[in-house]
C-alpha cells in the first residue's frame, strides 16, 4: 500500500483524513499513484491531473523523501520507501491566491 | 408557493438562503465547499430539489455537484469537459490565434422538462449538454464551429459563455451570450446557430456594427414574451422584440448604461431591472451611491431605486450573473455584490433590504420559490 498525503480541498471532497492508503499494482510512478487514487476516489478525478492533457495542474507539485518530484516524468519510480509505504507521496496546492 | 430559496455563488463557496413567503426572516446556511469558487448554481424547474453547480478554484480546476434534496447534500457528478475534436484556435487579446482550453463553467441552465438534462456554458466559450443529470458531459460543437468562431476573443474576464436561454414554447429554440463574441441562436436544439447581433454598436472594434466582437454582459427573457429579450451590453442595454433578428438602444435616461446584471419582473414583461455601474474602467456606482434602475415601459424611462440601499460610499459591483427574481404575487428582486451583500425587494424594487450582508464576494444568485 501507498502512503497518500492530500491537500486539504481534496481531502474535503473524498471525505478522508490527513493521509490515504492505495493499492497500487505494477512499478508506483506518479502516475500510477494517482490512477489508484481516482480509482477509489473518483470524485478527485480531473482535480490532480488535467482531462485534456493529462499533466499535473500547474498549482500542485509532488513530493516524497524531501525531494520536489514536480518535474519528474508521471511514468518515472518514485523512490523506493514511497513503494514501501514508509514514506508518503505528498500533493501539495503552492501557497498562492487569496 | 409558499417560501424561497436563494442560491447564491461566492468567491469561497456556495450558500442557501431561505425564507417564508413573507420574505421577512432568513436563514443563513453554513458555506457549502467553503474556499471554492461557485460561478452559479440552478435549480431544475421540474424538480425543485434537483440543483447543479459549478464549483471551482485555480488549483484543483473544475467540479460539479448535484443535490437532490435542495442542498442539504451534495454528490460529485461529472466533470470531464472536453470540447468535440480538435479544438483549433481563437483569437487572443493581441489578435493571435490562441489554442481553445477548458478552463471553468460560468453557467448551468437545466432544462425545462428535464430534471436529468442541463446545458452548461463554459470558458473558453462553448456549450455543453448533460442527458444523465450531470455524469457525463457532451459539447453541442456546431456552436463553436460558426463560421466566425476563429475571431471570436476574449474579454477582460476570460472568453465565457454566460448566458444560455431556453425558449419555453419551443425547447429546440436556445439563444447563448458569449463574452467577447456576441450573441447566438439555435432553432434546432444546438445543432446549428446563427449570430444575432444586427443593431448592436461597439465603439471599441475596428468595424463596430461587426457580426462578432461584441462584449455581450448578460441577456433575460420573459417567459411570457419569449421573442424579446433585454440585453446587458459592455457600454448600452438593448432589447428585441424579434428573437434577436434585430435590436434596439434602450439606455434612455439611464445615468451610465455600462453594467452587467438585467433581469425582468416575474410578473409585467415590460419591467425591466438593472444596475449602473459607472464605467468599464471604474466597476463600481457612480458617486458612491448603489442604484437599481426599473422602466416599466420595456426601456428607454427608468427611474432610480434607492431605498434602503446605501447611497454614500458604495464601490461594490453587482456581477452579471448576480440578480434575479422570485414569481410570489410580489415579486421579490434580489442581486448580490462583491462586497458580500445581498439585497432583496418584495415589493417590485421600492424598498430593498440586504437579507445577508458578511458573505464572500457574490458571483451569482438564483431564486426558487416553492
Amino acid at each position: 500500500m501507498v502512503r497518500v498525503e492530500l491537500p486539504f480541498h481534496l481531502r474535503q471532497l473524498a471525505g478522508v483524513d490527513r493521509e490515504v492508503m492505495v493499492d497500487v499494482r505494477g512499478t508506483v510512478t506518479a502516475r500510477s499513484v494517482i490512477d489508484a487514487i481516482e480509482l477509489r476516489y473518483p470524485m478527485l478525478r480531473g482535480t490532480i491531473r488535467d482531462y485534456a492533457t493529462d499533466q499535473r495542474r500547474p498549482f500542485l507539485r509532488f513530493f516524497a523523501c524531501e525531494e520536489d518530484l514536480s518535474f519528474a516524468a508521471l511514468d518515472a519510480p518514485l523512490p523506493d520507501a514511497v513503494a514501501r509505504g514508509a514514506e508518503p507521496f505528498m500533493i501539495v496546492g503552492a501557497i498562492a491566491g487569496g | 408557493m409558499s417560501g424561497v430559496r436563494v442560491l447564491v455563488g461566492t468567491r469561497k463557496g456556495a450558500f442557501i438562503l431561505t425564507s417564508d413567503g413573507k420574505r421577512e426572516k432568513w436563514e443563513v446556511s453554513a458555506p457549502n465547499f467553503g474556499g471554492w469558487q461557485f460561478y452559479h448554481l440552478k435549480a431544475s424547474p421540474v424538480d425543485p430539489n434537483r440543483i447543479y453547480a459549478s464549483q471551482s478554484n485555480d488549483w484543483f480546476g473544475q467540479m460539479m455537484q448535484r443535490s437532490n434534496d435542495g442542498g442539504r447534500t451534495w454528490e460529485a457528478v461529472g466533470n470531464k469537459f472536453l470540447y468535440d475534436g480538435i479544438p483549433g484556435t481563437h483569437q487572443w487579446y493581441d489578435g493571435t490565434p490562441h489554442p481553445w482550453e477548458f478552463k471553468r463553467v460560468w453557467h448551468l441552465e437545466p432544462s425545462l422538462n428535464d430534471p436529468d438534462t442541463v446545458y452548461a456554458g463554459v470558458e473558453d466559450a462553448a456549450l455543453f449538454k448533460s442527458a444523465d443529470g450531470g455524469q457525463t458531459w457532451s459539447e453541442l460543437s456546431a456552436l463553436r464551429g460558426h463560421s466566425t468562431g476563429s475571431k471570436w476573443a476574449p474579454g477582460a474576464g476570460g472568453m465565457c459563455l454566460h448566458t444560455i436561454l431556453i425558449d419555453p414554447r419551443n425547447h429546440e429554440r436556445l439563444y447563448v451570450a458569449i463574452s467577447a463574441a456576441g450573441t447566438f441562436r439555435s432553432d434546432d436544439g444546438g445543432a446549428t446557430w446563427k449570430a444575432i447581433t444586427k443593431g448592436l454598436f461597439s465603439k471599441y472594434l475596428p468595424d463596430p456594427t461587426a457580426e462578432v466582437g461584441h462584449c455581450v454582459h448578460r441577456i433575460a427573457m420573459h417567459p411570457s414574451r419569449p421573442k424579446t429579450l433585454f440585453m446587458q451590453k459592455h457600454w448600452d442595454v438593448m432589447r428585441t422584440d424579434d428573437s434577436g433578428e434585430s435590436w434596439q438602444k434602450i439606455s434612455g435616461n439611464l445615468p451610465t448604461d455600462f453594467g452587467f446584471a438585467i433581469d425582468v419582473h416575474a410578473h409585467e414583461a415590460e419591467t425591466v431591472f438593472v444596475v449602473p455601474i459607472k464605467s468599464d474602467s471604474e466597476h463600481y456606482p457612480i458617486d458612491g451611491k448603489l442604484q437599481v434602475f426599473r422602466s416599466k415601459t420595456g426601456g428607454n424611462e427608468w427611474q432610480p431605486l434607492t431605498k434602503g440601499l446605501p447611497q454614500k460610499d458604495c464601490y461594490v459591483n453587482v456581477l452579471r450573473e448576480a440578480m434575479a427574481v422570485d414569481a410570489l404575487d410580489t415579486c421579490g428582486i434580489y442581486f448580490g455584490t462583491t462586497g458580500g451583500q445581498v439585497y432583496a425587494s418584495t415589493d417590485a424594487g421600492e424598498t430593498w433590504n440586504a437579507i445577508v450582508r458578511d458573505l464572500p464576494p457574490v458571483v451569482s444568485v438564483e431564486v426558487q420559490t416553492i
